[in-house]
């Protein structure tokens, strides 16, 4: 193990260790106590600038009611379920299926269109803007939720795949194998061989999905505009336009917007990790 | 009999084929989405380069125009500067990334749930991340306004000094960035062969030494997928950019993403082959990390077929 467990090191080191690791914890944390400190504030400790005193109220109920009741928050956080469930859905399934197809068949544009769906997954977001935006336009779709997330599912696979695809490659090959050799057709293979055993896959990129889909933020910007489909990020935003100085407000938005994404990460801690390194378990 | 005959035969044309013909099935519902709403729009939006085009109106052919418009415009230098700048500093977050995680990789009381809450700036969004951050640095009522008076900065603004906003936007990327890099390398430091490690202290290999010659190594994968996503990172920084300066003061903590936005669909009127010539030249940039990528990706499944 690297570097040398703690407890073979003297124990003056230990006692240092053990100080050091919540003193670089509250450190790294400052940003997000500010926000929960000052979703407590009320506006008068703001312009009085007592940013880490004592809160002089604690308002924490009263500006989330401010909240959800005098801006559209409700409206916001449920279009971004909205568009993020479906978007999760989407990318899996179709992923499901490449992934196998790329993992399992030898044919000759196979690495090709498996480097296709990586290299798309990385380029920026500006090249697709405009005919993405105007695609989206022809198709009756601009200013919609199904029009985010049809985009969405589609660049999302190009990850999804490349992690699908790894995934179902390192599955043992004798399984399919025996499975054709008894007869089983190529459907019911993937179907009832393959798809049972990605479960920790599909795990991991559900995760993954959601936590990028509810954080974006670019899209929701080129491909809505009005507050009845706008996600919370956009919707964060545009409040932030509008109250200029109520960073009680925003900091109780932001709480809200954080929420479900971190909720998630704490539940699938394991599997979003797993997500993030590729599934790379090599060294 | 006929009827006897020919059904088998048609079994055995399906079961001949179908190992050819079903990888296709599986695929087209995918690469169709990818090829319609990814593949397709890099060459249309190249192509839309070449052109004058407000969105409505018919276009107008104009050649290269765009791009030696481009070569004038100082606001696209100041972008392309910036762009360089978030390169560069943005990749201290792979060095305080691995310290953090080898500070971390420890076994005491709590320290799983103080990874996770290490972790925890990667999952929160951009959009909050950056709100947080233009609130510290506001000049009279920021969390960073006393240390100024300190320091004899009285009301100074980072993000309203030209000098200075650029490295207040990247300092706040930089915060979910470390948390990305830290949770690379974490996986990495667990990976790690403890043979490995174990001869290398049987030779004597110690602190430094142990850690350059035979943990770095090791942490090869991490490394690369670290540096990776921050250069991605790096030149796709847009959310931070909106949320906290739009490119302000007078475009100077401006990037290439932002910029691209701002000519194509701002107020400043709808200038999408403009805005198309500057997505095109962040996808060049872009292009030559992902071919590099990829080449490795390549290389590997070489060495994964061998």
């Amino acid at each position: 193990m690297f570097p040398t467990p703690i407890h073979q090191r003297p124990i003056i080191n230990q006692y240092i260790y053990k100080i050091f690791l919540p003193i670089s914890l509250i450190i790294w944390l400052i940003p997000i106590f500010g926000i929960l400190m000052t979703s407590i504030r009320g506006l008068g400790d703001i312009t009085a600038g007592n940013m880490w005193g004592t809160p002089s109220e604690f308002l924490l109920f009263s500006n989330l009611y401010d909240v959800f009741t005098n801006t559209p928050m409700i409206k916001y956080t449920l279009n971004s379920f909205k568009v993020t469930i479906p978007t999760m859905l989407g990318a899996v399934a179709l992923s499901c299926m490449t992934g196998f197809a790329l993992a399992r068949y030898k044919f000759k544009t196979n690495l090709i269109i498996f480097f296709i769906f990586i290299a798309g997954n990385f380029v920026p977001f500006q090249i697709l803007m405009i005919p993405v935006r105007d695609l989206t336009f022809k198709i009756g779709l601009y200013n919609t939720i199904t029009g985010l997330v049809l985009f969405h599912v589609a660049f999302q696979t190009g990850f999804c795949t490349l992690f699908m695809r790894n995934f179902i490659k390192a599955l043992p090959q004798e399984l399919i194998e025996a499975a054709r050799m008894d007869g089983a057709s190529e459907f019911k293979i993937f179907w009832k061989i393959i798809l049972p055993l990605t479960r920790p896959a599909i795990a991991a990129l559900c995760v993954l999905i959601f936590t990028f889909i509810w954080n974006d933020y670019f899209w929701a910007t080129v491909l809505i505009q009005g507050d009845h489909a706008m996600p919370i990020t956009a919707g964060l935003k545009s409040l932030n336009g509008q109250w200029i100085t109520a960073y009680h407000l925003l900091s109780t938005g932001s709480i809200v917007a954080a929420i479900p994404p971190v909720i998630m990460f704490f539940l699938m801690q394991k599997h979003f990790i797993a997500g993030l390194t590729l599934g790379a378990t090599k060294g | 009999m006929e009827l006897n005959n020919s059904k088998p035969k048609r079994i055995t044309w399906w079961q001949k084929n179908q190992i050819k013909i079903s990888p296709w099935i599986f695929l087209a519902p995918g690469l169709i989405f990818f090829f319609i709403y990814v593949i397709a729009p890099i060459f249309v939006s190249i192509g839309i380069s070449f052109y004058q085009w407000d969105g409505l109106s018919p276009s107008i052919y104009v050649g290269l125009q765009n791009y030696i418009e481009l070569l004038d415009d100082e606001y696209f230098y100041i972008s392309l500067w910036n762009n360089l700048k978030w390169l560069i500093f943005f990749m201290l977050a792979v060095p305080i990334g691995l310290g953090l995680a080898i500070f971390l990789n420890q076994i005491v009381f709590g320290i799983r749930l103080i990874k996770s809450l290490f972790f925890f700036p990667f999952v929160i969004s951009q959009v909050v991340i950056g709100l947080i951050f233009t609130w510290f640095y506001q000049p009279n009522y920021g969390v960073i306004a006393p240390f100024l008076d300190l320091i004899g900065l009285e009301g100074f603004s980072i993000l309203a000094n030209e000098d200075t906003a650029t490295y207040g936007i990247i300092f706040a990327g930089l915060y979910p960035q470390i948390a990305y890099c830290l949770i690379l390398y974490l996986t990495g430091l667990n990976n790690i062969n403890p043979e490995q490690i174990e001869a290398g202290r049987m030779d004597g290999a110690k602190g430094f030494h142990l850690f350059w010659n035979i943990v770095l190594p090791q942490l090869r994968h991490a490394t690369f997928l670290a540096i990776v996503v921050t250069v991605i990172g790096a030149l796709r920084s847009f959310d931070m950019v909106a949320i906290m300066t739009q490119g302000g003061p007078y475009g100077y903590s401006n990037v290439l993403a932002y910029y691209m936005f701002e000519q194509a669909l701002s107020e400043y009127g709808y200038r999408m082959g403009y805005g198309s010539a500057i997505a095109t030249v962040l996808f060049t940039i872009m292009m030559f990390y992902i071919l590099f990528f990829i080449y490795r990706m390549y290389r590997n499944e070489r060495e994964d077929n061998n």
